[in-house]
């Protein structure tokens, strides 16, 4: 096994294949990015776990971010709302691990009880990204079990929904299975019964008819009683509803063939439906479950909850003690480290407070708050600890008084769908020919009427028609998931064909927040950028601490001399140069100077270079996708921050007036609702906590996010952000499915105009309902996955 | 032709087996997740008892 071994040494970390900026991190001559990384290879060979690099190259995840707190998970009542299950010495949790991404991760978080002995067993699903962890509750705690996963870099995400979670084991997709196993088996069996009755029973003996049939009548039992039980409830809780939808002649054809199957073989007058009884139901039951399959990795109902944290730790008597969020009360004094989430509206008490509100109000760039300041919860602190005291408990926060609103209390009202409108027309239309059929033989030829009449029905039993959407929009949904767009279910689909209007957040959804990009204006040298940025080094000012960040040079110079004048600029003597950075005002340059309020003005010994300007990244493609969009749709912004850009952007929106700035998320919503009311079909682009209000009031609500494991507020879709620049592929794609769908309901009603020639005249043949059912249901399922993926292909989604 | 009585009967309860032996196996969870055991299999294994762990371990 060692021999096997390929390790490939370059100057990427070993770990996790970032370039390496340092060279201080070595081990076993292999070089790491960070401590981090080194610790979890430092880890993993101590306990011969290196395989781990065999089956992947560079498995690992970038250690560079800092850990959290996990105190909280000593608290009993937390842990117990955590486990599965819990006895004298096992205990069983299930956790979400985002990182969870290779097969080296599957091989080394099975093999978790090398690395801690309490651990008895860990399974991974991968595709849920769980890992579900057996531990010995005596010699480890929940706390350690999770330290292990920490310190490999495997961080389990716990957040408040998965502590108020109810354990709600999903049988749904279980019974289905059951149903479908049930239906396939009697399908089976039916068929081959059927086959001698197909070729003619000629020279057997009649015996074996009248055993043949009793044994169909006998499958098609478990069929009706069991596997197609749903499509009668359906039906009937439907038409209580006065709502005529496909189930209804879908039961009905059922039934009919049941009785009819019965009546024949009971009188022994002929062989029955059952083969296509059973066929039915079977292929209806596949049809079901692909509508069923959806993406389980991504959660679409996530809201506050999930995003602040599970516990906090508040100062009691000079002590630290982590409290459950929820126990949270006013007048707490709690602590917040960097990185860490605000939680509840609070005064700053100590600190020096820069906080990241992008998240939840839009604002693009990092706070100043000063002590005293009531702090709003769900900001980000970006540096040093705080201490703050608690104003309002969680529940009444700015942020979470959103979710009292009506549009969170009450469902979205079900999507209606083209097979619903079009199985109620459907529906009439079969019982009148059905009736018609009957009362024309009632006056003809009276022993034929009951005949055409079942006829009708069992023929016309819209198998092809119920079809075709699931397998349709199963294929889009799968296309649309290997372009990175996860749907929350079929019918979003449609809803997206349907929209006229998009209505976009802007930061975070338009723009890239990963990265800020800041331009220069002027020309500069090289030489010059050092001491610039040796001299933004000793400014804790956002816009200093932005800088450096995106310059990028090393500490070089120390500054001699500095000064800084809060709010206006900073100056410093650097390597015998005079620098000085700041406002206009500061450098004393002439007005005309400067177009920008956000401009940093350069001027090195006296003579002025030009000045930076913070500009928001634009995700790719933005251009294109505005440009593309805005010829046959109405696009409208919604913007929580200041308006820096609008300039930048008007042209897109064509004027002023559909480009809303500085709008809360109470706001967000009402526009919302005022464009639908308006009668326009809106579409909501958005990535924050104060998007949510918009998401779910739109009529589809589209969350953008870099890291689709990351908290995205709740939502019908989730976009990957590198997709952006495919957002007019995916709603022409949309359109062509339910292009596909109009089409295949043609070819299915085609198929069910043939089978009504011979069904009206009373001289259906169990042999043709046998062939045409199934021949209908293949040429759907081939039909719209065709036809789905050559228009993919057309719009360059495959 | 009456033993075509016998081999229905013997075939349908064969195949109820097997459909109580799937009924087993979506009851006992092996449906809920039929990707993560596709690549668990591809593994080396390696479940040694202690001793030879140890032994293994000279190699390094």
């Amino acid at each position: 096994m060692p021999a096997e071994k390929t390790f490939i040494i370059t100057d990427h970390c070993f770990h996790c294949g970032e370039d390496i900026k340092a060279d201080d991190y070595k081990l076993n001559d292999m070089k790491f990015c960070c401590l981090g990384c080194k610790t979890v290879y430092g880890i993993l060979s101590k306990h011969n776990l290196q395989n781990y690099y065999t089956y992947n190259k560079v498995p690992g995840r970038t250690q560079q971010n800092s850990k959290t707190n996990l105190d909280y998970l000593n608290v009993k009542e937390i842990a117990a709302k955590l486990v599965d299950y819990q006895d004298g010495n096992i205990s069983i949790i299930t956790l979400y691990i985002p990182a969870i991404h290779c097969s080296s991760c599957i091989w080394l978080l099975e093999h978790l009880y090398q690395l801690q002995p309490a651990i008895v067993k860990s399974r991974i699903d991968f595709l849920k990204k769980q890992v579900t962890i057996t531990f010995n509750n005596q010699e480890a705690s929940l706390k350690e079990v999770a330290e292990v996963l920490v310190s490999i870099g495997y961080e389990p995400l716990i957040s408040q929904q998965d502590v108020v979670k109810e354990k709600q084991k999903n049988n749904t997709e279980r019974k289905l299975i059951t149903k479908i196993a049930v239906a396939g088996f009697c399908f089976g069996n039916v068929m081959l019964l059927s086959f001698p009755e197909y070729f003619g029973l000629g020279y057997f003996d009649k015996e074996f008819k009248d055993f043949f049939g009793w044994l169909n009548l006998a499958f098609s039992i478990p069929i009706i009683l069991y596997s197609g039980a749903g499509y009668f409830s359906s039906a009937w809780n439907n038409l209580k509803a006065k709502r005529l939808n496909l189930d209804f002649p879908l039961a009905l054809g059922i039934a009919v063939m049941f009785i009819r199957t019965a009546y024949e073989i009971v009188l022994r007058t002929g062989a029955g439906f059952a083969d296509t009884l059973c066929g039915l139901v079977f292929f209806l039951l596949i049809g079901k479950w692909m509508q069923q399959r959806t993406f389980q990795h991504i959660s679409f109902e996530r809201d506050y909850r999930s995003y602040f944290p599970v516990a906090v730790t508040t100062l009691k008597n000079g002590s630290e003690i982590s409290v459950p969020l929820s126990e949270l009360t006013t007048g707490d004094r709690i602590i917040v480290r960097s990185m860490e989430i605000i939680p509840a509206d609070a005064i700053l008490l100590k600190g020096e407070a820069l906080i990241d509100f992008s998240f939840v109000t839009g604002e693009s760039r990092p706070l100043k708050k000063v002590l005293g300041e009531v702090i709003y919860a769900g900001g980000r602190q970006l540096s040093g600890v705080l201490e703050l005291e608690v104003i309002k408990p969680v529940s009444q926060s700015y942020l979470t008084q959103l979710w009292n609103n009506e549009a969170f209390v009450k469902p979205k009202t079900g999507i209606k769908t083209f097979s619903d409108t079009a199985s109620k027309y459907f529906s009439i239309a079969l019982l009148i020919l059905a009736f018609g059929a009957a009362i024309f033989w009632m006056f003809s030829d009276p022993p034929k009427a009951l005949a055409s009449f079942t006829a009708v029905l069992i023929i016309a039993c819209p198998c092809a028609l119920a079809l075709s959407s699931p397998f349709t929009l199963a294929a889009v949904i799968s296309i649309f998931d290997k372009n990175g767009f996860y749907l929350k279910n079929n019918a979003v689909i449609e809803e997206m064909a349907r929209t006229d209007t998009f209505v976009f957040d802007k930061t975070g959804t338009i723009t890239n927040p990963d990265a800020a990009g800041m331009t220069f204006i002027g020309y500069i040298t090289d030489e010059q950028r050092q001491l610039v940025s040796d001299l933004t080094r000793n400014s804790s000012h956002p816009l200093s601490r932005e800088l450096t960040k995106y310059l990028k040079r090393p500490a070089l110079w120390p500054t001699d001399n500095y000064a800084e004048k809060i709010g206006r600029g900073i100056s410093g003597k650097i390597n015998g140069n005079d620098v000085k950075l700041g406002s206009s005002t500061f450098l004393d340059l002439p007005l005309n100077n400067s177009p920008e309020k956000t401009a940093t003005h350069v001027m090195i010994n006296g003579q002025y270079l030009g000045h930076f300007i913070i500009r928001q990244q634009w995700r790719k493609g933005l251009g294109t996708v505005f440009q593309k969009l805005g010829k046959k749709y109405v696009l409208h912004l919604l913007s929580g921050d200041q308006p820096h850009d609008k300039y930048d952007l008007i042209t897109f929106f064509n004027s002023g007036d559909k480009m809303l700035f500085e709008q809360s998320p109470q706001q967000k919503l009402d526009y919302l609702k005022n464009l639908q009311n308006s009668g326009r079909k809106t579409v909501m682009f958005g990535d924050g906590l104060n998007d949510s209000g918009a998401l779910k009031q739109s009529n589809l609500g589209i969350a953008v996010t870099d890291n689709i494991n990351n908290f995205t507020p709740g939502c019908d879709a989730v976009l990957d952000g590198r997709s952006f620049e495919k957002i007019p592929q995916f709603i022409r794609q949309a359109k062509d499915a339910v292009k596909v769908i109009h089409m295949s309901f043609a070819v299915s009603l085609a198929y069910n105009t043939a089978g009504l020639f011979f069904a009206v005249q009373g001289v259906l043949s169990p042999l043709i309902a046998a062939v045409l059912m199934p021949l209908s249901t293949v040429t759907i399922i081939v039909f719209t996955t065709t036809a789905v993926r050559c228009y993919a292909r057309k719009n360059k989604l495959l | 032709m009456n033993m075509i009585f016998i081999l229905i009967g013997c075939s349908v309860v064969l195949a109820m087996v097997f459909l109580a032996a799937f009924f087993w196996a979506v009851r006992s969870g092996q449906h809920d997740d039929t990707y993560t055991p596709s690549v668990r299999i591809l593994f080396d294994d390696e479940l040694l008892d202690p001793e030879s762990e140890k032994g293994d371990q000279d190699h390094f």
